[in-house]
């Protein structure tokens, strides 16, 4: 249950509302549900709500772990 | 798409399962079997449609619970929803309902036959349709865990603040730590692990498992839908279990808070009180469900038309409960495959394309 | 299909309830024997020392203008392509409209100038059509239906007969954009004009790939249901399976957006200017070179080949798992699950 995506803000409007985007395709998302958005804040977006904001530096760190075991992998496999 | 990719490298994955080849052997040494439920259908969709299973050891099972609010919605709302929509009523809903089989007939077919119902992605698309069409009546299906029940609800808000009388909710909303608890009592239920949901979580936090972990002392772990954050669960709770501990970790911190979303539990609360509700081939658990609050009646469906959404009488053959608790896996059902397929569903496991079965058919044949 | 009465919606969609009203309401009265048997995409017909290729289409969609396109071109695409990958050269269209009252000329008109663009882009001839008007509320703005003729290329004698285990899967470009950008421009989800239909002919990449004969087995257009619908119908009763690698399968990124917003798997989706082709193992490579070279095989990449595992469809994913790749069901409907 709950599929939901990364998106970023582009743009703010009233009503709580907002535009975001992911790739280059912009999508109407209601940011009622979040406190103090700002742009180019990555939203997590369900049913065109976003519901949780994308901590971006707990993020990179799961990348660059993600990352690191690549390499490790990909260096063991080639000795 | 860098937040979405980034969790689905090839090389990364390899790494992590090979840590998890090493623990599985050293749990097979122990003579042990590492059971983890999966207590929400998008994990089971993503470990589907990774292929999952199929790269895991023969002693980690993964075993889909009932985290699928399309699986666990009555046969009473579905044939709800129909009656009021061969009523004339407008009905809109989520993709996910459409074919779900209600005692005997799905809202597609009710669409086939007249019946207005209209798939929307999002519950605001409800709204924009009940502007649009000031003399007709409009429904909106609530049914969702915590995650889906803020952004349905803003429906009322939206409604009240433009003076809009023609829309309201017909609501089959479900909790998932209640559903947790009933697990954890149910003695027929051998789990040894908890792959916990990822954005149900973001709604009423990490902290809300505390209590339960601390009573039942089965490792837990909040783990992301991405491929390698399954994996990574996956290696959390071999590492807990090979190790004897029993802890809640939250790897999916990037998203989910110790407290949750504060702003979606107020509205949660503000408009809804627990209630007790009824999980299709489980049976009811108690404050389980969420109802609208008396004050908010005029957007409550089941009493502004006078409808039931409960009873209902499901296949008696159908062993879905047992799916959804784990007791047997889908393909040890009697109907799989033969009865009970994706085109000619007998029960919500095999309707939702995240249901249990339907997974295993689409799947792993 | 036993209890179901009235046709639905998913009849249409192109998966598995589509093909059972075809097998047991068309091909029981009309596809026992002569062209119409095994469904291919176009008849071949013996006329005197030629063979010509004769395929139908019907074109249906709301809106009917959308990003990359309108039914007009969908209408000269769809037939062109049926008769390329059956291995004809197209020549001539028929066009027959159906009209809803009320719809305004001007929209008429643009499609129908769309219809003339596509079909002097491409070099095929409209020699006979027809018009009706209906009642408001009888048919959904406009409907087409075009029919074509080709001439058979000589060299070409494709078939699901002629596939062969170790034969590669090759794709001429992304899939799915076509369906996503109609399913995001009906739905009203999408606020920018980004993602666009794939609609195109495919022809030129036929005619090119001639040049190697016998050795390019099969080929057909990812329409409704997508690659999984393809595949997945040639495996049936076949005496082989294909498996697929999703690491190498191409898609528009924008598609895939809305694809996971959606929740959508791309490999149900349709495609209105693509193909797959199933060709000897040695030539693969060169196909692809071949096809880079014109802007509609930009994308061409090989993404499978046929193996030894009858009658399924694998699909190796991004992370090494491993499953299968069923026909679709019906329709495609977004998910919030």
């Amino acid at each position: 249950m709950c599929l939901a995506v990364p998106m970023k803000i582009i743009e703010l409007k009233e009503n709580s509302s907002g535009v975001c985007e992911l790739e280059s395709i912009h999508y109407d998302v209601d940011l009622s549900l979040i406190e103090t958005t700002k742009l180019d804040d990555y939203v997590i977006v369900h049913a065109g709500f976003a519901i949780e904001k994308l901590d971006i530096a707990e993020a990179n760190e799961r990348l660059r772990l993600f990352a690191e075991l690549a390499e490790t992998y990909h260096d063991a496999d080639n000795t | 798409m860098k937040y979405i990719d980034g969790f689905r490298n090839h090389l990364a994955a390899k790494s992590i399962t090979g840590d998890i080849r090493e623990l599985a052997a050293e749990l097979l040494r122990q003579n042990r079997e590492s059971r983890i439920m999966e207590v929400c259908g998008s994990h089971t969709m993503s470990i589907a449609r990774y292929g999952i299973r199929q790269i895991l050891p023969g002693n980690v099972r993964l075993i889909s619970g009932p985290g699928c609010p399309v699986c666990v919605t009555d046969a009473a709302y579905i044939d709800a929803a129909i009656e009021l929509a061969e009523k004339g009523i407008q009905i809109a809903t989520f993709g996910d309902m459409l074919k779900v089989p209600g005692s005997s007939k799905t809202l597609a077919d009710a669409r086939g036959s007249g019946g207005q119902v209209h798939v929307c992605y999002s519950p605001l698309d409800a709204v924009k349709l009940a502007e649009r069409n000031p003399d007709n009546e409009i429904v909106f299906l609530g049914i969702g865990f915590e995650t889906t029940v803020p952004p349905v609800i803003s429906i009322i808000r939206k409604a009240k603040a433009e003076n809009l009388e023609n829309i309201s909710l017909l609501t089959a909303f479900k909790l998932v730590p209640p559903a947790l608890e009933a697990l954890a009592e149910d003695k027929d239920v051998a789990v040894n692990g908890f792959l916990l949901p990822a954005h149900v979580s973001a709604i009423i936090g990490a902290d809300a498992y505390r209590s339960f972990v601390d009573k039942y002392k089965i490792p837990s772990v909040i783990a992301g839908f991405e491929p390698l954050d399954i994996l990574l669960g996956i290696k959390e709770l071999l590492e807990q279990l090979a190790g004897g501990r029993a802890e809640l970790v939250n790897q999916y911190a990037r998203v989910v808070k110790k407290q949750g979303n504060r702003i979606a539990l107020n509205l949660i609360h503000e408009l809804l009180e627990p209630a007790d509700a009824s999980w299709r081939g489980i049976g009811t658990i108690p404050g389980s469900g969420l109802a609208l609050r008396e004050e908010f009646s005029d957007f409550d469906a089941s009493k502004k038309f006078h409808i039931s959404t409960e009873g209902g009488e499901p296949d008696p053959r159908c062993r879905c409960g047992d799916v959804l608790r784990g007791i047997i896996f889908p393909d040890e059902c009697p109907l799989f495959g033969n009865v009970c397929t994706p085109l000619l569903p007998v029960g919500p496991c095999m309707v939702s394309s995240e249901g249990s079965c339907a997974a295993y058919y689409k799947y792993s044949r | 299909m036993n209890n179901i009465k009235r046709i639905l919606l998913g009849h249409g969609g192109g998966g598995k309830l589509s093909r059972d009203l075809i097998d047991r309401e068309i091909v029981t009265r009309f596809g026992t024997d002569g062209p119409l048997v095994g469904l291919p995409d176009g008849a071949l017909l013996q006329v005197g020392e030629e063979t010509l290729v004769f395929s139908t289409d019907n074109f249906v969609v709301n809106p009917l203008e959308f990003p990359g396109g309108d039914i007009g071109k969908l209408a000269v695409h769809g037939t062109v392509n049926d008769i390329s990958v059956t291995g004809g050269v197209p020549r001539w269209l028929s066009l027959a409209l159906i009209i809803e009252e009320g719809l305004e000329i001007s929209v008429l008109q643009r499609i129908l100038d769309s219809v003339k663009e596509a079909a002097e882009e491409i070099g095929v001839q409209i020699v006979t059509g027809d018009t009706k008007v209906v009642a408001r509320g009888q048919c959904d703005k406009l409907f087409i239906n075009t029919a074509g003729i080709g001439r058979k290329i000589p060299e070409l004698n494709t078939g699901v007969h002629r596939i062969e285990q170790g034969d590669i899967v090759i794709t001429s470009g992304t899939l799915g954009d076509h369906g996503m950008a109609i399913m995001a421009a009906r739905e009203n989800l999408t606020l920018n004009n980004d993602l666009r239909s794939d609609t195109g002919s495919v022809y030129r990449l036929v005619e090119a790939a001639a040049k190697w004969g016998n050795r390019i087995k099969f080929m057909r257009d990812p329409t409704r249901g997508g690659i999984a619908a393809v595949l997945g119908e040639i495996v049936e009763n076949s005496s082989f399976g294909i498996i697929l690698k999703e690491e190498k399968i191409p898609y528009n990124p924008d598609a895939r957006a809305v694809a996971e917003v959606l929740g959508i798997d791309l490999m149900h989706v349709a495609c209105e200017g693509r193909m797959l082709l199933i060709c000897a193992p040695e030539i693969a490579e060169k196909i692809i070179k071949t096809w880079r070279t014109f802007p509609e095989g930009a994308d061409a990449g090989i993404i499978g080949e046929v193996t030894d595992d009858i009658g399924r469809v694998i699909l190796e994913t991004q992370i090494g798992g491993r499953r299968m790749v069923d026909i679709p069901q019906g329709e495609l409907l977004p998910r919030i699950c």
